[in-house]
């Protein structure tokens, strides 16, 4: 199963990468390799098996509503490439235009 | 716009009123605490943390399912939702895609005269995101609420004017506040709307082409969101234009809604199972737990005050509308029903309804805020009752109770206001001893002022010391002179 190109540039698109055509040809081959190896699995008969959502055979794992303290800000800022008023500080987001 | 008509979906985003957030031990409590000083690396979203599920989230949303009258499907799990946003910080957020924790329910209530019931596709748990700051060329990210635990109430389109939308919201804010699963604060946000609105002729069967509308802040602005949008779908279709579909904002300012086309390629969410958390599997012995704790609904509250308290459905409407108020207002027929004068529940109710609720509404204050207790008010009501104080003295009673917290008797003490009636219990005693005592009445009209001393003395005597003497005094003196 091969991706088309324009399925390349929509995931791309989605995480915020910028490809050049180059790059968008090889990941092209890449990733379809990788939907092909994936497609094998089709190949199984499931028809005995059951649903499964997680590969670990653990389910309710589950905390009590109590509060702990938070982290100290300085040290959760500490990392922050820029911040501002006790924020972290990001180029400037547009929100969704009204106009 | 006879001819047209809308079908109307909303999505409801309810804040849950757990001490912690949803998948990590920070206060969920941020409203006034200073910019991330409520976070962790989990809801940070630093690599390598994972999420714990808090039990109460759960447990809230279960029951806000079954009070919905949902099924609570016994396997349920989470999903991740990808989009990038800056107040996002893990690239995702973590709901419930295919599998929520409760399905197919329904909301019954009456509008404009009718009863209406609007379905309800699903009730799923999620996280709330940060909150982001615009300043200039920058914006400033604040993760306080990110992993606040976050309800999402998503109906049929089964709502068909403005009007129905918003009382299904009022229907549904006053369930959540009864189960005291959310504060539904809708100005604090912590209660919010979403809408999905179609136009067609009336009469047809197939839907319209939906479009979204956000950016509601109010009931009001839903309300008058939906009226708009109605228009201008109508006036499309009459014109034979097509109807786009599309994410439109409510601008309040403008009282109009505007396209919102910056997001075409971002509905691309790619759910996925979230490998972080285990699913649930939901016993039914828990369902049945949980069920337990359900308090008795506004609903069934309303039809139980018409049936025993033989209210109309509109004061038992009111009364019920708030658990709080309907909780001192019970208490209040309770202890109406002991002790010498016996107040009926209606009677409470006139009060409660009429002086306590013009009280509140002048003063913005809450039940919680209300200073006296149901005894309190059953003591002034009796007081009226009683006759020791009329209807209007009553009602100045209240406003000093609402403003001091004094008692009914202390403020009718104090004020003198028992006087009043003093006056009609007095005349017949006054008019008694006058009559049994001919001599001294002679002696003062003749201008003997002092056989007035004795005439109050028979009075007292006869009150046996609870009258006012200076009460007395005056009165007799009035008495004397129509007898002069």
């Amino acid at each position: 199963m091969k991706l088309s190109r324009q399925e390349v540039e929509h995931i791309a698109e989605l995480a915020k990468l910028g490809l050049t055509d180059e790059e968008v040809e090889r990941y092209q081959d890449q990733l379809s390799s990788i939907l092909d190896y994936v497609e094998m699995l089709t190949k199984l008969d499931t028809k005995d098996a059951r649903p499964m959502a997680h590969v670990l055979p653990v389910s309710n794992v589950m905390r009590d509503d109590h509060v702990h303290a938070s982290f100290p800000r300085d040290e959760i800022l500490s990392n922050a490439p820029d911040t501002a008023d006790g924020c972290f500080r990001v180029p400037l987001v547009l929100e969704e235009s009204n106009s | 716009m006879a001819e047209y008509e809308a079908a109307i979906g909303l999505e409801v985003h309810a804040q849950l009123l757990t001490k912690s957030k949803m998948f990590c031990s920070c206060s969920a409590d941020y409203a006034g605490a200073e910019p991330n000083t409520r976070v962790c690396p989990v809801c940070l979203g630093m690599p390598g943390m994972l999420p714990v599920i808090n039990r109460k989230a759960v447990e809230f949303t279960i029951m806000t399912g079954m009070a919905l009258h949902c099924q609570i499907p016994a396997h349920t799990k989470w999903d991740r939702k990808n989009y990038p946003y800056p107040d996002l910080p893990k690239g995702y957020q973590i709901s419930q895609y295919d599998l929520p924790l409760a399905i197919n329910g329904y909301l019954a209530f009456d509008v404009e005269g009718e009863r209406k019931r609007v379905g309800i596709r699903r009730v799923h748990l999620e996280e709330d995101t940060g909150r982001l700051y615009h300043v200039e060329e920058a914006s400033l990210v604040d993760f306080n609420r990110s992993g606040v635990p976050l309800m999402e109430i998503v109906s049929e389109p089964d709502i068909r004017s403005p009007e129905e939308a918003r009382e299904y919201l009022v229907q549904l804010r006053m369930i959540l506040r009864y189960l005291g699963v959310s504060t539904a604060d809708m100005e604090a946000g912590a209660f919010r709307c979403d809408a999905n609105i179609s136009v067609r002729r009336q009469g047809e069967e197939v839907l319209g082409v939906p479009v979204e509308v956000k950016n509601m802040n109010s009931f009001r602005a839903v309300k008058l969101a939906l009226e708009y949008e109605l228009v201008r779908q109508s006036v499309l279709l009459t014109r034979g234009e097509p109807i786009e579909r599309e994410t439109r904002g409510w601008v309040s300012s403008e009282n109009r809604t505007v396209s919102q086309r910056s997001k075409e390629e971002a509905h691309d969410y790619r759910y996925f199972p979230e490998p972080d958390l285990p699913p649930l599997e939901v016993a039914p012995a828990w369902v049945a737990e949980i069920g337990e704790r359900i308090p008795e609904l506004p609903e069934a509250k309303r039809q139980r005050f018409v049936r025993d308290y033989e209210l109309s459905a509109y004061d038992a409407g009111v009364l019920t509308a708030d658990r709080d108020i309907a909780g001192f207002y019970e208490q209040a027929v309770e202890i109406g029903t002991v002790g010498e004068t016996e107040i009926t529940p209606k009677v409470i109710s006139n009060w409660v309804t009429g002086e306590l609720f013009r009280l509140m509404k002048e003063e913005n204050a809450g039940i919680e805020s209300v200073n006296f207790s149901p005894t309190a008010l059953v003591g002034l009501i009796r007081l009226v009752q009683q006759g020791l104080i009329n209807a209007n003295a009553g009602k100045s009673v209240l406003d000093e109770m609402f403003r001091t917290g004094q008692s009914p008797e202390q403020i009718v003490e104090a004020k003198g206001l028992a006087q009043i009636s003093e006056v009609h219990a007095l005349a017949s005693v006054i008019r008694q001893v006058l009559d049994d005592n001919p001599k001294p009445v002679r002696e003062y009209l003749e201008g003997k002022k002092q056989a007035l001393g004795f005439l109050v003395g028979q009075v007292m005597r006869a009150t046996r010391g609870k009258a006012n003497p200076k009460v007395v005094n005056r009165l007799l003196q009035e008495a004397l002179r129509e007898r002069s």
